[in-house]
């Protein structure tokens, strides 16, 4: 029996802050950083915007688009972040609450770095299959930071996308997956830490690029199947470039790529980045259409998906917010200082 | 003094070489220097490497890749003067050598520098320069290479182009090197539109972090004479002509000239007289180009142009392969790499594949003398080599 996708959305909060505006701070060249991260602005979450929050926002699309069903027949919620707002206490059991999914569910929070949307995709999916439980929700979020000055800070940015799987009208059937995972740590966070840490430039090659292009190799190995055979493609994001460099290594075009590529002006919303660029492909998509979606955590692993669109999905691309619409509708430019207050970084007398 | 030949080099493709440790790549270069010269054992051996404390925190360098070629218990010495390491390790072994203390030495160079974050590389580096005087003020390389090219640019009239048409030309060169770390082509508007490092300097006018390692075998003439064995046998000899050491102020601020190599000047000088010729008879040098403007700067220093007239240099073809004097033909440190401690070895590998012939596509035609310069810090260290290609029986020298 098929399974597949059966109700997906994404939430990106409204606040932006363009390069500029970093690099102004910190005495940086921006256009170099814009030409050297292929990023002009990234997503910024307000003060009362979290994981959890935009994880509820996600999965209320999703659920939108499945039509509506109950959300107690939901059996699990799997949320993927690494910036869970809480160290000890779940983020899955407040998304349950509020959507409506308690008290007869399973939830687990995850955590690999940018990965852990897409392992929480693959478990709620794997579920369904294996018979466990009917409907499982599996969502990606992230409010992650970059230290002030850290290259990282002109990118990491925020956002969610949340899958509901299932075996009724489903909407992308799920046709293959495939992980690869080594233990190579480019980029890490102890606790009690605020910022992550990363290792230059070995977050390119031995890592980015070899376990995407090795995911990506092998999915399609497993398959049978060739960049040819994709109307889509969408890999993790982590900047502009990276991306777009391991889709022609692979000899996927650019039109193929380009409708999933948010990071320009999203910045790496890290466990949402695949999902969400998966979420404005089916957008647009067309019956048929086959996807392939290659996601990436570091530590470090990738998952892979073939999805293939159902007739179904004409029905469904209207009926939430879409991904695009959200990324260009109406942002809020915001300055350095609101940004650090929003963030954290810097904070008022009384609440230090 | 014994005259003394180069017989043997090794050296493998350098780049982020994250895979190996800094004992393997040292050790692949130095076994092959030493299956190159066809030798089964060498007397002594000497490994120039800037920091091995702070890239990988291991010093005693010279016992342990002594025990790792399995020579132990030859003599190994650790040779250190920053960039300009690898060249003066391989002076040590020329004059022992030469003295008559070892017959057959090992010359080497190493760094391992990919194994720390850019922050800890640039502090290691920084070692390099003047802690008290300079660095406590928060002065780094490219600063300080940024404020020389600087002073150049204001009274020579040097321009943005012509610093980054130096890169132009070791990439162009290093294209050529199956072993450089970049092999790629840039455009004078790639350099001057990459990121912006120390104003003038961009990223694309410094050379790189690197991991690498070089070796050479030396021996005296005599005995490089007499072997007969080995794919030596059929190759011209390699001389070193003249071997030149010279030290200037360890901070900038002291100099009387703050874009003038007073240490490259006064080793070049010493250099030329020890083998008799001028810069004229050079048929190709390898400089130290840690940043395009450290090129201009040399080649003035080295006198293969006049004082102030070296930005022109490379745009008008003069330093490129095919011009009057190349300059840099294995790419430089630019496109090559810049494994601190190994960079001075490479310099000689080059010098000597250009003698032997062995430069394939960059080979400089009928090469006879060739000089390498090779420098620590802004230049306060320098060790200058002039080489010469002896063709076997050539002036009844035969025995």
């Amino acid at each position: 029996m098929e399974v597949g996708i059966v109700g997906y959305g994404a939430y990106i909060p409204r606040h932006r802050i363009k390069v500029e505006e970093i690099a102004k701070v910190w005495g940086a060249d921006a256009p170099s950083y814009k030409r050297g991260l292929m990023l002009r602005e990234k997503s910024v979450p307000t003060p009362d915007q979290d994981t959890i929050t935009m994880s509820v926002e996600a999965a209320r699309h999703a659920l939108r688009r499945a039509g509506g069903i109950d959300p107690a027949r939901i059996g699990a919620i799997y949320i993927g972040s690494e910036s869970h707002p809480y160290a000890v206490k779940p983020s899955g059991t407040v998304v349950a609450e509020a959507l409506g999914a308690t008290p007869e569910i399973h939830c687990a929070d995850l955590e690999f770095a940018c990965k852990a949307g897409s392992e929480g995709m693959f478990i709620a999916l794997s579920l369904v299959k294996a018979g466990q439980v009917e409907y499982a929700l599996g969502i990606g979020a992230d409010t992650s930071q970059g230290a002030p000055g850290d290259a990282l800070e002109y990118s990491a940015s925020a956002g969610a996308a949340a899958y509901l799987f299932g075996k009724e009208k489903i909407l992308a059937v799920c046709e293959d997956t495939y992980s690869f995972m080594t233990d190579t740590p480019d980029f890490w966070r102890r606790e009690y830490q605020f910022y992550p840490r990363h290792a230059g430039r070995f977050t390119g090659e031995p890592a980015y690029f070899k376990h995407i292009l090795g995911c990506a190799h092998g999915i399609m190995k497993k398959s049978g199947t060739k960049p040819a055979d994709f109307r889509w493609a969408v890999f993790h994001q982590p900047n502009g470039k990276f991306p777009m460099r391991a889709a022609a290594e692979l000899g996927f075009p650019k039109e193929k790529v380009e409708q999933g590529w948010l990071c320009p002006t999203l910045g790496n919303t890290y466990s949402g980045s695949s999902p969400m660029g998966l979420s404005a492909i089916l957008d647009v998509a067309a019956p048929g259409d086959r996807i392939l979606m290659v996601s990436y955590g570091s530590g470090s692993g990738s998952d892979g998906f073939i999805w293939r669109v159902t007739d179904r999905i004409k029905d469904v691309q209207k009926v939430a917010p879409q991904t695009r619409q959200q990324l260009d509708d109406h942002p809020i430019y915001i300055d350095y200082g609101t940004y650090a207050k929003y963030r954290g970084k810097i904070r008022k007398l009384a609440e230090a | 003094m014994r005259d003394v030949a180069v017989i043997g080099v090794g050296m493998n493709r350098w780049g982020e070489l994250w895979e190996k440790s800094h004992r393997d790549i040292w050790t692949e270069a130095a076994l092959e220097a030493v299956a190159d010269a066809g030798v089964d054992r060498v007397d002594a051996m000497y490994v120039g490497c800037m920091s091995g404390g702070l890239f990988v925190g291991q010093e005693h360098l010279g016992a342990m890749l002594a025990e790792q070629l399995g020579m132990g218990p030859i003599p190994g010495t650790r040779v250190e003067s920053a960039c300009a390491s690898g060249g003066l390790a391989f002076r040590q072994a020329v004059l022992a050598v030469a003295a008559g203390e070892h017959d057959v030495v090992l010359a080497s160079g190493v760094e391992k520098m990919t194994d720390v974050d850019g922050g800890a590389a640039t502090y290691a580096l920084s070692t390099a320069a003047d802690q008290e005087y300079e660095c406590y003020h928060g002065i780094t390389f490219p600063g300080l290479y940024a404020m020389m090219a600087r002073v150049h640019m204001h009274r020579y009239g040097t321009t943005r182009k012509e610093l980054a048409e130096v890169a132009v030309k070791n990439h162009a060169h290093g294209s050529m090197n199956p072993l450089a770390q970049f092999q790629g082509k840039v455009t004078a508007e790639q350099v001057m539109e990459s990121v912006l490092v120390a104003d003038p300097l961009r990223i694309l006018d410094c050379s790189p972090i690197t991991d690498g390692a070089a070796a050479v075998v030396v021996a005296s003439l005599d005995a490089a004479k007499r072997m007969k064995g080995g794919a030596g046998a059929a190759r011209p000899l390699v001389r070193v002509a003249a071997s030149a050491h010279a030290t200037d102020s360890m901070a900038l601020h002291d100099r009387d000239d703050l874009c003038w190599l007073g240490a490259t000047a006064k080793a070049a000088e010493i250099a030329y007289k020890k083998a008799g010729i001028g810069p004229e008879k050079l048929s190709f040098v390898e400089v130290h180009d840690c940043f395009t403007i450290a090129e201009i700067m040399v080649i003035e220093a080295l006198g293969l142009v006049e004082r102030g007239k070296g930005g022109g240099a490379a745009a008008s073809g003069l330093t490129a392969l095919g011009g009057k004097i190349p300059v840099n033909t294995s790419g430089g440190l630019k496109s090559k790499g810049h494994p601190v401690g190994a960079t001075g070895v490479a310099q000689i590998r080059e010098a000597v594949l250009q003698l032997r012939g062995e430069a394939a596509d960059r080979q400089v035609k009928g090469a006879r003398y060739g000089l390498t310069q090779n420098m620590g810090g802004t230049g306060a260290s320098t060790v200058v080599h002039i080489f010469e290609r002896i063709e076997r029986g050539q002036g009844g020298m035969e025995r």
